[in-house]
């Protein structure tokens, strides 16, 4: 006898497992339709590989596998692929999926099978495609696939296999009828299974006390395999009935007293566990060539008439089933797809049987009634007691119900294999095991969220960092198109070489030297003078940097070897120095003149205020008069040089001259307000004042004497000297006309308005 | 010297204290040199906690920026996709209260939608591929675009630029594959409650 250990916890439901082992296993009539969902494993759904009216013959291929962890899934019988639809699935959910639905022919003909009567002549690889490919899941419950399960990683050598028998869960006789029926079969598979995971040390078959048929039956089939002596020991275990040993983890203590570490699973620590109904797929499958098209599940509850386990094809509406054995609906509590501790209600009974449904329980209001409502937690903690995986479910409990992500976590709520043994014990009838599938099924979807959340914040960076460097790119391109238009544009104003260059000085000096200014004011406190300075400073910058520029090509051009552009290059450059030397030349005398005003101004200014009206228009009439000196200079000189500038000048200096006139008006003015007193003073200035101020002076007195005639007189001097001018003006035409000068008109303009003048004065002398 | 020292308490408590002041603090601003901490840890915090849809409706151009703006101040309830969520575990992060949503800034919304392109309409300006913060939309000038479902974040920034308006916000079809348990929604009843609640239906069928 070998030794068994405990688990903690577990509890003692009601068994109920006698109603449905009265009758041998059964078959039932095929139904009108069969309903193969995509997804009755763990893993990824199938993908169909038939379409809507292809004819399948039973065992056919209808949906590949897809990815590792999938299972293909196989008409179970034959006929029409009718749809191809979403169709309600046993799920807890009570959503539909998409599901492949065949109409049967009635006929349930075989495709092709490819047994294999001798597996050994087959290698590992080999086999376990052959597992794949007869799409065996799972057939305790969960539906993991099988193959998976039977491809451990290399570094994990398998030490023991236990075939589970125990279907700890009240109700459910499918394993049970399974090892009493079909023993040998049993044996032949975990013979096989044994063979595939490279035979472990240790076979074990572990049975609950509480069927000691299958014990008897199981021992008998093993002894038989014994006799036969093929070399491979197996035990069959039979060990005390507690809710839930029939857990993986929990049948692997007991049988092996060893634990599985939490978060882990079997195969880390050498263990595989099958269940006997998956031995015996597995077995079919290979020896026979047989995919998983039917399995043994359990109709039971006080609602049927007849209580028994039936081999079903896969895709069996539930319905169908229920009507065969005398189902009363009006009588039924609920539909229990699976046992009562760990299955799930669902509302419709139009869904298939899938190749994870071991059972299906409807029981009566007596059986099973409704759940009452829960009431407070009382901390009796016999939920703890309970616990087979040594938990805390009341502190789980409470944190489910604050939403504690991080204490549920720490609290290993994921160690929790949701056997229902605390909401069993519960005397307040709270459903604890809702509360941890509940909170399992948020933390996923948050650790889901976050993984999404990574990926989106990710994208997002990703194509801040591109847009910053599309950006930036663009910019840096910007920057040397610029850069590559200001030189273009520097080296053709080089290329034009000297003469807009000397022009530009040329008009700026002109500019400097004949300044029109807005009144008399203005120009002579030097207010564009200050806008000398920056412009000279500028003039000699460029300068210098076109003097580095050719020194700079001349450098290339003769580290380049290119001897052709040396020489025009160092004439450049040597025209740049030159010009460099002006504008500091000029800069720097301009400074020099600069000081000077700049610091008289004031002087000037005060001056100004302090004179006179008479003698301000004496002061503007002298400065007039400098200035039409020094245009008339330039005058000539650009002449001489017939230079393009001469009618500017030209211009300027008859604005000068009809300034001065106006100027000279006004002196007039001034002095015909009789201040006879300044003419002494005039007098006493006279020896100092030059020869311009000696005709001003001159043109005073007489204005002077002037005042001091009468009228007539007055106007007889005006005539006098306004004839006096006319001459000089006709004669200065008559001259204009000889050289046939631009001025011409401007000057008879002259001479015609010194004659109505005259006229004009004439006239008064006239009337009175 | 030595003598004043040890013979006069105040002076040697003061030379203590100010020698221990004088250790910690180099010790300390070695630390700080030596250990300083690059960024702000503090943004990558809560930028840990938004829920990345980097839609904008804060009113910063997408989630860090939102993420500095709460560092700097800013309130917390201001991220409509996050929801209450997003508010409690921030408020718990900076351990202030948790205020409700500002509907200012948008309504939470119960289920998550991506957006579809309806691709007949579509006219190739690539206006939404531009608007996208994540890249989840695919096309080229004038040919058909199309949205990458997962890759979408449900922000709505797309919406607007559409100039035929070809583009819907659509709820995301719930699969098996999605669905989880949910909490059981009766509270815990005690006794008292239990008649109170008999009582009242009783009070109520009278009626």
């Amino acid at each position: 006898m070998r030794q068994i250990w405990d688990i903690p916890g577990g509890i003692h439901p009601p068994e109920n497992k006698t109603q449905s082992t009265g009758d041998a296993i059964a078959n039932i009539p095929l139904p009108a339709e069969i309903v193969l969902p995509l997804n009755q494993h763990i893993g990824a759904p199938a993908i169909p590989c038939v379409a809507v009216g292809d004819k399948v013959l039973k065992g056919q291929v209808v949906a590949e596998a897809q990815g590792l962890v999938s299972a293909p899934i196989h008409a179970s019988t034959s006929g029409t692929i009718s749809a191809i639809e979403q169709r309600f699935i046993p799920h807890p959910s009570g959503m539909m999926s998409d599901c492949i639905v065949i109409t049967p022919d009635g006929e349930d003909q075989w495709t092709t099978l490819h047994p294999v009567p001798d597996y050994k002549a087959l290698d590992h690889a080999e086999l376990v495609a052959l597992i794949r490919q007869a799409g065996i899941a799972g057939m305790g419950g969960a539906g993991f696939p099988t193959a998976v399960k039977l491809n451990p990683r290399a570094d994990r050598k398998v030490h023991t296999l236990i075939l589970n028998g125990t279907e700890c869960e009240p109700y459910i006789t499918a394993d049970d009828m399974l090892m009493r029926e079909r023993a040998d079969e049993v044996v032949a598979g975990t013979l096989l299974l044994a063979h595939i995971l490279g035979t472990p040390e240790t076979i074990l078959i572990g049975i609950e006390d509480n069927k000691p048929e299958a014990i008897a039956a199981m021992q008998a089939a093993v002894d038989k395999h014994a006799q036969q002596s093929r070399g491979i020991a197996i035990d069959v275990v039979s060990f005390p009935t507690k809710y839930p040993s029939g857990g993986e983890k929990q049948l692997i203590q007991i049988l092996t007293g060893k634990e599985v570490p939490s978060g882990q699973i079997p195969a880390t620590i050498g263990i595989v566990v099958q269940n006997v109904g998956t031995a015996v797929a597995t077995y079919r499958a290979v020896t026979f060539g047989e995919p998983l098209v039917s399995r043994i599940t359990t109709v039971v509850g006080e609602t049927l008439k007849q209580q028994r386990n039936i081999e079903v094809l896969i895709g069996t509406p539930v319905d169908h089933v229920l009507t065969l054995h005398g189902y009363q609906a009006e009588k039924k509590s609920r539909l229990i797809i699976g046992g009562p501790m760990m299955g799930f209600t669902v509302e419709h009974t139009n869904i298939p049987v899938v190749k994870t449904t071991n059972c299906i329980l409807v029981p009566s209001n007596e059986e099973i009634p409704p759940t009452q409502p829960a009431q407070a937690c009382i901390r009796c903690g016999m939920c703890a007691e309970a616990c087979p995986a040594n938990l805390l479910p009341q502190q789980l409990f409470w944190y489910s119900q604050a939403e504690d992500t991080e204490k549920l976590e720490q609290h290993n709520l994921f160690d929790c294999i949701e056997c229902g043994a605390c909401s069993y014990v519960c005397p307040s009838n709270i459903p604890l095991v809702q509360y941890y599938r509940a909170s399992k099924g948020t933390i996923r979807q948050q650790e889901l969220a976050k993984k999404q959340s990574d990926r989106a914040r990710q994208r997002f960076e990703f194509r801040q960092e591109r847009i910053a460097k599309a950006e930036a790119e663009k910019e840096a391109k910007r920057l040397a198109r610029k850069k590559a238009a200001e030189e273009a544009k520097k080296k053709l104003a080089a290329q034009a070489g000297n003469e807009p260059e000397k022009n530009a000085a040329t008009s700026s000096a002109a500019g400097s030297t004949t300044p029109v200014p807005k009144t008399p004011e203005q120009a002579s406190t030097g207010a564009t003078d200050t806008n000398q300075l920056p412009k000279l400073e500028r003039a000699l910058s460029s300068a210098k940097s076109r003097e580095e520029r050719a020194q700079q090509q001349l450098a290339e051009a003769k580290a380049n070897g290119e001897d052709a552009r040396i020489e025009p290059l160092s004439a450049r450059l040597k025209q740049a120095e030159l010009k460099v030397k002006e504008a500091e030349e000029k800069l720097k005398a301009y400074q020099q003149g600069e000081n000077l005003p700049s610091s008289a101004v004031p002087e000037k200014l005060q001056q100004k205020l302090s004179l006179s009206p008479r003698q301000k228009a004496e002061k503007n009439i002298e400065t007039l008069q400098k200035r039409i000196a020094t245009a008339e200079e330039k005058l000539a000189e650009a002449e001489q040089a017939n230079a393009s500038t001469t009618d500017a000048l030209r211009q300027g200096v008859e604005k000068l001259n009809q300034k001065l006139a106006e100027a000279q008006r006004e002196l007039e003015a001034t002095a015909e307000d009789g201040i006879t007193a300044e003419k002494g003073a005039a007098a006493v200035d006279a020896p100092t004042m030059s020869a311009a101020e000696i005709a001003i002076a001159k043109a005073q007195a007489k204005a002077a004497a002037q005042a001091s005639m009468s009228d007539d007189e007055k106007n007889q001097a005006q005539i006098a000297s306004l004839q006096k001018r006319l001459d000089k003006a006709r004669e200065r035409l008559a001259k204009a006309e000889a050289e046939n000068n631009d001025n011409i008109d401007a000057f008879r303009i002259g001479v015609e308005k010194l004659e109505a003048k005259l006229a004009e004065a004439q006239q008064p002398q006239t009337t009175p | 010297m030595i003598e004043l020292i040890t013979h006069n308490t105040l002076y040697s408590a003061l030379i203590a204290l100010g020698g221990l002041a004088a250790v910690f603090g180099a010790v300390l601003g070695f630390a700080a040199i030596k250990f300083k901490v690059e960024g702000d840890p503090l943004v990558d915090q809560i930028d840990e906690l938004l829920p990345q849809t980097q839609c904008g409706q804060c009113g910063y151009p997408g989630c860090r920026p939102y993420a500095q703006a709460i560092v700097d101040g800013d309130a917390i309830n201001k991220c409509p996709p996050g929801g209450q969520t997003t508010i409690n575990s921030l408020a718990n992060l900076l351990d202030v209260d948790a205020p409700s949503l500002d509907e200012e800034h948008g309504e939470e919304s119960e289920v998550k939608k991506v957006a579809y392109i309806r691709e007949d309409e579509c006219i190739g300006c690539t206006k939404c591929i531009q608007a996208c913060p994540v890249d989840a939309i695919l096309g080229a000038a004038k040919q058909m675009h199309t949205v990458i479902a997962s890759e979408c974040t449900g922000c709505d920034l797309c919406v607007e630029p559409c100039p035929v308006d070809c583009i819907d916000m659509l709820p995301l079809a719930q699969e098996i594959k999605d669905w989880s348990w949910e909490l059981p929604q009766s509270l815990p009843l005690i006794a008292t409650d239990r008649t109170h609640a008999a009582d009242d239906a009783e009070e109520e069928n009278a009626a």
